[in-house]
């Protein structure tokens, strides 16, 4: 059975496509076959985030035409085998994507038996963003504990409750996850950032991981190595945990608590 | 975080932004789901009850409430104190 993930937040810049990538590595890292769909229309980088920008020659856009296969336009990642990427068109045409188009490659990656296709959605609430979570049965909502990430949060569960395959045909609905990224321990200590139970409360929604503020998130994108890889970082362990728990697995959060720091660093400050 | 700060009370920040958030997606779930005339309705109330009296924007709430078999359309105006004020 294939299950469809969007990966979504309405704000930009809070962390989708390094979710994307990160989460569809730890799947495949466990052996599933995934396809990773970048949704952004006109501004592709989940190609970068990946590391296959040099391979990318047809995309979604070319799969929708009819200018070849989805095999031909599907990037075989090469250090997971049974990861795939399909890059996003750098067209401006808006309306390059269309619902049947859509609808038809997520039929033929089904018919292909890939466990988890994750479509990494743009930004904002318009139609890329529609398109990216209209066929999903699961939805990863990515927050930064900041308060326009979160009322925006909050309008695009909305839309997965009203605007989506699932809710339009009363399917049960899209399961909802909340992801926190940027989670600064120090700074919730503080009081200066909102807490994970503060978020949670807000949004009434269930959490599957809390990714720690981390320079290892910017090196992970310089190199194109999805942070998940980086076997010494904390947010690589965090989004582990949260690939985990997508599994069904149990797991409690960590890294919500600032590493101890000794007494001569707490009262002088560092 | 150095000495002096230990001194130093602050205003909790995170608090403010987890009650201000509260409200604000308390009112926005509100309104979805209403129709769309909903804002263009309570916008042109809002003139009309201008005309009369000089009240503040946030002073007009319009509620959707839906209850089994009907909906009631919930306006409610917080006049100011003074009339013209």
């Amino acid at each position: 059975m294939t299950e469809i993930i969007v990966v979504t937040s309405g704000k930009g810049g809070v962390g989708k496509t390094t979710t994307s990538a990160s989460m569809a590595c730890g799947l495949a890292r466990r052996g599933k076959r995934v396809a990773v769909i970048d949704f952004d229309i006109g501004l592709r980088n989940l190609d970068l985030i990946m590391g296959c920008e040099r391979r990318v020659v047809y995309d979604f856009v070319n799969v929708i035409n009819g200018d070849c296969t989805l095999k031909q336009a599907l990037i075989k990642d090469k250090r997971l085998e049974t990861l795939h990427v399909l890059a996003a068109s750098q067209t401006r045409d808006k309306d390059a994507l269309t619902e049947e188009g859509v609808r038809r490659v997520l039929d033929e990656l089904t018919a292909e038996q890939f466990d988890y296709i994750i479509c990494d959605s743009p930004a904002g609430i318009e139609k890329g963003a529609h398109l990216a979570m209209y066929f999903a049965d699961r939805a990863v909502v990515v927050v930064n504990p900041e308060v326009s990430s979160v009322r925006d949060s909050d309008r695009i569960l909305g839309l997965l409750a009203s605007k989506t395959h699932r809710s339009a045909n009363g399917n049960g609905g899209v399961k909802e996850h909340l992801l926190l990224t940027r989670y600064n321990p120090r700074r919730v200590a503080n009081g200066e950032m909102m807490s994970v139970g503060d978020v949670k409360e807000i949004l009434g929604l269930d959490v599957i991981g809390v990714v720690p503020e981390s320079p290892d998130v910017l090196a992970a994108s310089n190199a194109g190595v999805p942070v998940i890889l980086n076997e010494d970082s904390d947010a690589a362990a965090a989004y582990g945990d949260a690939v985990a728990r997508l599994l069904g697995e149990e797991l409690p959060l960590r890294f919500l608590e600032e590493p101890k720091r000794g007494f001569f660093a707490r009262m002088f400050g560092g | 975080m150095g000495l002096l700060a230990l001194f130093r009370s602050k205003p909790n920040s995170a608090s403010i932004a987890k009650e201000r958030l509260r409200i604000i997606v308390a009112q926005e779930r509100g309104g979805r789901g209403g129709p769309d005339y909903l804002p263009l309705l309570r916008r042109e109330l809002l003139q009309v009850i201008h005309k009369y009296v000089n009240v503040d924007p946030e002073a007009v709430q319009i509620n959707l409430e839906r209850e089994a078999g009907h909906e009631v359309l919930e306006l409610s105006v917080a006049l100011p104190e003074k009339p013209g004020a």
